[in-house]
Order: C-alpha cells, then sequence, then structure tokens
C-alpha cells in the first residue's frame, strides 16, 4: 500500500510539540505559507513499519480549538475541512506531563471532532523529578484514545507513536464527553435543524470570530426552527463549555493521576525570583544582551575572513582557467563576487539565529515579555512588542508575523510599523564592512571599538523604534481594548537538534531568499557596468591612449585609466552620476549611490554591489574590503570611507526603510497600502536628513 | 469592597471566586482562570503590573487592569 498517512500535530504552545516532530521528520521537513496566509506551514515525512509513510504537518500552537488569532485559526480550518488535502487521518495531541491538565481542554474538544487522535505526553522523563505518576490505562480509558508517553530529551517514546500512527484505524473516533449537556434545548434544536452535520463541528463554526480567516462561514444561516443566539449569550455557552470541559478532565485525572508534592522541585519560582526580579531581572538581560554582540562579532570573524579571500581567489582562478570573454567576465566580475557577498554573512547569520534560537528554547523569552511589558507600554507598545523587536534583528519579515499574538491592534500596528527600525541581518554586512574600514580595531577594557560601535547601533536601532512608536502612540487614534496574556512555560535545556534545525532553516531561508535577489542584482549590475552607450564608452582605449599619450605610463596604469573611463561612461555609471549631486552633501560619490538604489530591492545588496562595482575591469586579487580601502574621494581627497562618511553611511542605513519583502509584509499583515507607504517615505527621508547633519558636522 | 487577584501580596494564595466573562477573555479561562481554581502570585513587576501569577498550576502573566476583574477570596 502506497498511500501516506496524513498525521497532524497539534498541541498547546511550549509543550515540546516541534521537539516531537523534529524526532519524527530529522532533517526531511520543509517549511512553506499557508496558501494566501503568512502563517508558517511546517510539514515532514516518517517513515513508519512496513514501508509505511506518514505526512506529518506541524501545526500552530494552540490553547483550544477556539481561535484568537490568524495562526490559531489554521488549526481549525484544516479540522474542519474534510476535502483538505491535508485533512488528518489521525491527530496527534502533544501534551506536556507537567500541565497535563490544562493540555487535555485541546484534547476533548479534538475528541469531539470525531477525528482519531493518539495522545502524546511529552518530557514524560520529568515525571519523577515532578512527583508525578500516571495511570495510563486509566487514562487510555477515560479519553478513548491510546497514549504514547515520549521524551525527546531522553529519546524514547517515538518509536511507540510511530507505531501508534500506523495502527491509527484502530482508534476510537467516539468524543470522550459530551459538551452538549451544557444547554440541551439549544443543541437539540441545532442538532434537529442541521441532521447531517457533526453537532461539534456546528458549534465551533457558530462561534468562531470569522474576521481574520478567508473562508466564508456564512453556511449556518438562521433555518425556521432554529433560534441564533445572542453574541454575549454565545460567549457565557463557551464559558460554560470550557468549565464542563474541567470539571470532566479534573474528574480524569483525579485518578490518573498522583502528584506527591513532597517530591517535587521547583526549579521555575526558584530561578524567576531572580530573573524576574525587579532589579536583577532587568541586569542580567542587559548583560545577555552584551554577551550576544561581542560574541557575534568575535566567533565569526576568523571564518568571515576566510570566506572573503576564498571567494577572491576563486575569482582570479576562473579568470586565469576559463578562456576570455564575456562569459568568464561575468563569471569573475559579476557572478562570483555577487555569491561571496552572501555566503559572507553566513557565520553572523547563523549565530545570531543560534542566540535567539536558544533564548526562545529556554523559556527566556516570556520573562523578557514580562520585564518589559510596563516600560513598553509607555510606548504604546507591549511587553509582547520585545519578541518581534529583538527577532527582527535577525530579520523583519518574520518579527512583523510574530506580533499575531499581540491582542490590541493598537499595540500591534505600531510593533509592525516600527519593528523596520530594529538592526535586522541584512544591515549587519553593511555595518561590518563599513565599521572594520572607519573605526579603529582596538580594545578598552577587553571590549572592542568595533564590537562596541556596532552594539551602538542596535541600540540605536531600538531607540528609533521606541521613540517612533511613542509618537505613533499619541497621533494614532485606534480604540481596541488592551489585553494582555502571557505564560511562563518551565526553564528548559535547549535540545541542541531543535536549536540546529531552527538555525540551519533560517539561515537557508537567507542564503536562497535573499540570494536570488542578490545574484539577479549582481547579474544586472555587471551588465549596466559593462556596456555604456556613445564613443566616451566604446572608444575608451582610443580616448585615454590619446590623453596620457606623452606621460610615459606602464601598461598596468593605462589600463586601469581604461576601465575606470569605461565603469564612469557605463550605463550605470551615467544613471551614478545622476544621482550624484543628491547624495554628495551626504558624503557618497556615484558607486555608492549606484549601491544605495540598489539597496532599496534589499539591503544586503550593498556590498555585493560595491563588490560588483570595483571588481568590474580589475585585475588583482583583492578582497572586497581591501578595494574599498583603496577608494579615493573625488572631490575631498582622502579615502572615500572616511570615519564622517562612515558614520553617515552607517546612520542611513541604521533608518532607511529599504527593504521590498518588508513593505509586502506589513502591506499583507495591515491589509493596505497607507501603511508601508508610509514606513517608506518617513523613514527614508529621515533617514537622509540624520545622514546629513552627521557628515556636515563630522567632516 | 471586593477581593481581587490584584489585592494579592507577593507569595500569598487564593482561591477563585468568580470571573466576570466581559472582561475576562476566553483565553484565559482556558488556560485555568476559572472559579474554584487557586491561584498565587508568584512575583510583581515595577507598580504591581504586569503580574506574575501561578493559576492552578499554569504560570502566567496579566496586566493590573486583568486581574481587577478576577474576584478571589484570600487564603
Amino acid at each position: 500500500m502506497s498511500k501516506q498517512i496524513n498525521v497532524a500535530l497539534i498541541g498547546n504552545p511550549n509543550t515540546g510539540k516541534t521537539s516531537v516532530f523534529n524526532a519524527l521528520t530529522g532533517l526531511n521537513q520543509k517549511v512553506g505559507n499557508y496558501p494566501g496566509i503568512t502563517v508558517e506551514k511546517k510539514e515532514g515525512i516518517c517513515k513508519l513499519s512496513r514501508g509505511v509513510k506518514a505526512h506529518i504537518i506541524d501545526l500552530p500552537g494552540t490553547y483550544s480549538l477556539n481561535a484568537s488569532s490568524l495562526d490559531e485559526n489554521v488549526v481549525i480550518e484544516l479540522l474542519l475541512n474534510k476535502n483538505d488535502k491535508d485533512f488528518p487521518d489521525v491527530a496527534v495531541v502533544v501534551s506536556d506531563v507537567e500541565n497535563l491538565k490544562r493540555n487535555l481542554l485541546l484534547f476533548t474538544q479534538i475528541k469531539d471532532l470525531e477525528i482519531p487522535a493518539i495522545l502524546v505526553i511529552n518530557m514524560a522523563d520529568r515525571m519523577r523529578y515532578k512527583g508525578i505518576s500516571l495511570d495510563i490505562p486509566h487514562l487510555e480509558e477515560q479519553l478513548n484514545t491510546k497514549i504514547a508517553l515520549v521524551s525527546t530529551r531522553k529519546n524514547y517514546g517515538i518509536a511507540e507513536l510511530k507505531e501508534l500512527i500506523s495502527n491509527y484505524r484502530e482508534l476510537s473516533t467516539a468524543p470522550c464527553m459530551h459538551a452538549s449537556e451544557i444547554d440541551k434545548d439549544y443543541f437539540d434544536s441545532l442538532r434537529k435543524a442541521f441532521p447531517d452535520q457533526l453537532l461539534y463541528k456546528l458549534w465551533l463554526v457558530i462561534t468562531q470570530d470569522v474576521n481574520f480567516g478567508k473562508t466564508d462561514r456564512n453556511e449556518i444561516e438562521p433555518v425556521a426552527d432554529f433560534k441564533t443566539k445572542s453574541k454575549s449569550d454565545l460567549k457565557r455557552l463557551q464559558q460554560k463549555e470550557t468549565i464542563k470541559r474541567y470539571q470532566f478532565i479534573n474528574e480524569t485525572l483525579k485518578k490518573g493521576q498522583i502528584i506527591d508534592l513532597s517530591t517535587a522541585k521547583d526549579l521555575r519560582i526558584k530561578l524567576d525570583r531572580i530573573l524576574t526580579h525587579k532589579v536583577w531581572g532587568y541586569v542580567i538581560f542587559f548583560l545577555i544582551l552584551l554577551t550576544i554582540f561581542q560574541a557575534i562579532y568575535d566567533w565569526s570573524s576568523v571564518p568571515m575572513d576566510f570566506i572573503d579571500s576564498t571567494f577572491a581567489s576563486l575569482s582570479e582562478w576562473t579568470k586565469n582557467v576559463l578562456p576570455a570573454g564575456t562569459f568568464t567576465n561575468l563569471l569573475s566580475e559579476g557572478i562570483i563576487p555577487g555569491l561571496g557577498g552572501i555566503v559572507i554573512f553566513i557565520p553572523q547569520i547563523a549565530f545570531l539565529f543560534l542566540f535567539i534560537s536558544v533564548l526562545e528554547e529556554t523559556g527566556y523569552m516570556s520573562r523578557v515579555v514580562f520585564l518589559m511589558d510596563r516600560g513598553m507600554r509607555r510606548f504604546g507598545l507591549s511587553g509582547k512588542s520585545v519578541v518581534p523587536l529583538i527577532s527582527g534583528t535577525a530579520c523583519a519579515i518574520p518579527a512583523i508575523m510574530a506580533t499575531r499574538n499581540i491582542e490590541s491592534w493598537k499595540e500591534r500596528l505600531i510593533t509592525i510599523l516600527v519593528t523596520p527600525f530594529t538592526t535586522c541581518s541584512a544591515r549587519l554586512p553593511v555595518y561590518l564592512i563599513i565599521i572594520s574600514l572607519v573605526i579603529p580595531d582596538k580594545r578598552f577594557f577587553g571590549l572592542g571599538y568595533q564590537a562596541m560601535t556596532l552594539m551602538l547601533l542596535y541600540l540605536i536601532g531600538f531607540g528609533a523604534a521606541l521613540g517612533s512608536a511613542m509618537i505613533l502612540n499619541k497621533i494614532l487614534k485606534i480604540k481596541s481594548k488592551t489585553f494582555f496574556v502571557v505564560e511562563m512555560p518551565n526553564y528548559k535545556l535547549p535540545l541542541p537538534k531543535n536549536v540546529a534545525l531552527t538555525v540551519i532553516e533560517k539561515t537557508k531561508a537567507f542564503v536562497f531568499g535573499a540570494g536570488k535577489i542578490i545574484l539577479a542584482i549582481s547579474i544586472i549590475l555587471w551588465f549596466l557596468a559593462s556596456y555604456g552607450p556613445g564613443d566616451d564608452f566604446n572608444k575608451a582605449e582610443e580616448i585615454i591612449t590619446a590623453e596620457y599619450a606623452n606621460q610615459n605610463l606602464t601598461d598596468d596604469e593605462l589600463q586601469q585609466h581604461v576601465a575606470s573611463q569605461k565603469l564612469e561612461h557605463s550605463f550605470l555609471g551615467i544613471t551614478g552620476h545622476a544621482i550624484e549631486p543628491a547624495i554628495r552633501p551626504l558624503g557618497y560619490d556615484w558607486k555608492i549611490g549606484i549601491a544605495l538604489v540598489s539597496s532599496f530591492a534589499a539591503r544586503e545588496v550593498f556590498v555585493g554591489t560595491l563588490a560588483t562595482i570595483y571588481s568590474v575591469g580589475s585585475d588583482d586579487e583583492e578582497t572586497i574590503k581591501n578595494r574599498m580601502a583603496g577608494e579615493v574621494n573625488p572631490i575631498l581627497g582622502g579615502p572615500l570611507f572616511n570615519f564622517a562618511s562612515g558614520i553617515s553611511l552607517l546612520l542611513f542605513y541604521a533608518f532607511a526603510m529599504q527593504c521590498m519583502s518588508t513593505l509586502a509584509i506589513v502591506q499583507r499583515e495591515t491589509n493596505s497600502w497607507k501603511w508601508p507607504i508610509l514606513q517608506l517615505v518617513i523613514m527614508s527621508t529621515f533617514a537622509y536628513i540624520i545622514a546629513l547633519i552627521a557628515f556636515q558636522v563630522l567632516k | 469592597m471586593q477581593v481581587t487577584v490584584a489585592h494579592l501580596k507577593k507569595g500569598q494564595r487564593g482561591i477563585i471566586t468568580d470571573v466576570s466573562s466581559i472582561y475576562i477573555p476566553l483565553k484565559l479561562l482556558e488556560m485555568g482562570c476559572l472559579p474554584g481554581n487557586f491561584v498565587e502570585l508568584v512575583q510583581v513587576a515595577h507598580f504591581s503590573d504586569p503580574m506574575y501569577l501561578n493559576i492552578n498550576g499554569t504560570h502566567l502573566a496579566i496586566r493590573k487592569e486583568t486581574a481587577l476583574h478576577i474576584l478571589i477570596d484570600i487564603l
């Protein structure tokens, strides 16, 4: 039999659902999007016994089937739609042994949908530590299911789970309780009105908020003998339903679960006494940030230098080995430097994602939310805005998507609007190369000046985000209910496998996502730089030979003059010169101008663009950095990249909105063009003014 | 005066007696904030806002404005 078994992994947040997913699928997983929306869709393949395969979807974490966000809505959309190609043959509900009571709420709801369900009790290795003992046969009987005790940390239970998935046909589909008892008359009339529909499905359709889903759920219209209820009545019924479910769960666990509190140890409370402390909490948070930036800088400099020089040699090697011609030039001057401009950032981006993923895996991120909420509210933000602002240091796109769990629309909108100010990984390459050119490589009490500058730039980014949030909070007149709840999960040692998979996944997404744009732009730029209109370009050699005829130049020097004559009069050079008047007050020349313009597609293009521009026509094997250091300012003389123009560039990149993908995501998340256009205009104007002031003051 | 979660002192426990469904979102109820369950104040931020609670074994943080709508008997 070749049919795949469709499996949906469902569970509360913080139950280790993703660990179970990783244990089942390993590297056989891919991350995409649900059609039409930007919710991340993780799916993978798991090999079961006898050649059967399971197709596994890791659904977004949710506390119940009552959706309050777009992410949670995905879960309900899938479970209600029997025709969806991903509709599960079996639902694997992942629970955490320490929070079994709360986790079972979702389980009982899924059972009511009459989908075969397996209960995974994860983190089973912590049972003894927490003084928990479980009566599995009793629980299986009461809940009408099969249970797998799993520990992804100690690596057991996964084989049993696979076996249960293989035999999913033996699972009972009968509900384990009757939620309809909360209002018999109402549910009876509902049943009569729609006799061929599942009762609980009807109830979910009636009570769900339809605002965020695209699917029309207007199939339930008032029918002659069925009276609809008011919104507040429905909410009261939902509350009754929740109480009813907990009654059943408490009854079940009374015999099925014994917790001996005398043997239980609670590390969480002890740690939180310090980590969420009014003073120490903040000190520790700041120290953690400082360590992260120092580490990103120190650890990645060696691999980065190695990559830089490798690509420089590769470029040179291609030129020497392949026959001379347009294709060789395109390869050695366009494509290879362009690729180098992507690959060089892998070490830093990987380290950044490593730290972010560790902070999230350990549960520390929730503490940061708690610590920061009060302070963030002054700026019109929520404590939960901290997570987007911090993950914005990786990329603004997932960060903006991460605002979805902010309950208040006003707080969420402000977070979306200011997140692009945080220093994303695409700014990092620009910062790094300019810092290495204009800031001395010296240390002050063990802290490098260069690392400190980098940290300062990150702080400026956060500062700009907070400052603009405060202004937006005053200007925006949006009334929305404020409400805030965040779970404080138990501290866990991060699983190396989870961290590694996140780092690989995110880095891959950067390299291929950004890589495509960078590569395309490098090729376009190479063409624009290698061809030009008119005699100035096409007869460059004659012009230069005539001009320098009397000066006894060596061949090499002459060649250099020819190359720069060509570049200046190429299509690219002409464009650059056209915008030069606008950027000269900022301390840039036309070459930087071109890099600046192409950066509006994506910032990380900057270094690649300069690499392409500078390598066109140059024969020496040189790194990008050395080429940039050698550039001379045509008007003022001296190095082009000096302290003043360097700082001006750094500040321009800190504030300008130069990322088309982010604008697209903002449009999608706010459902309006107004916000992304405002972002583009205001941020970029502000960047121009600040960069102008910086250069004029420092020069 | 009604006693609410906002009146708890650090380390103090109470039993939830009533939650107003108008002010308390369903999500909080689903996380265990229901009449009859215990609640303990674990930690507070500046000005007691937000409040870090242990409700029925679930550790979570809510703002003071929400805590004011959860009625309790202090133990």
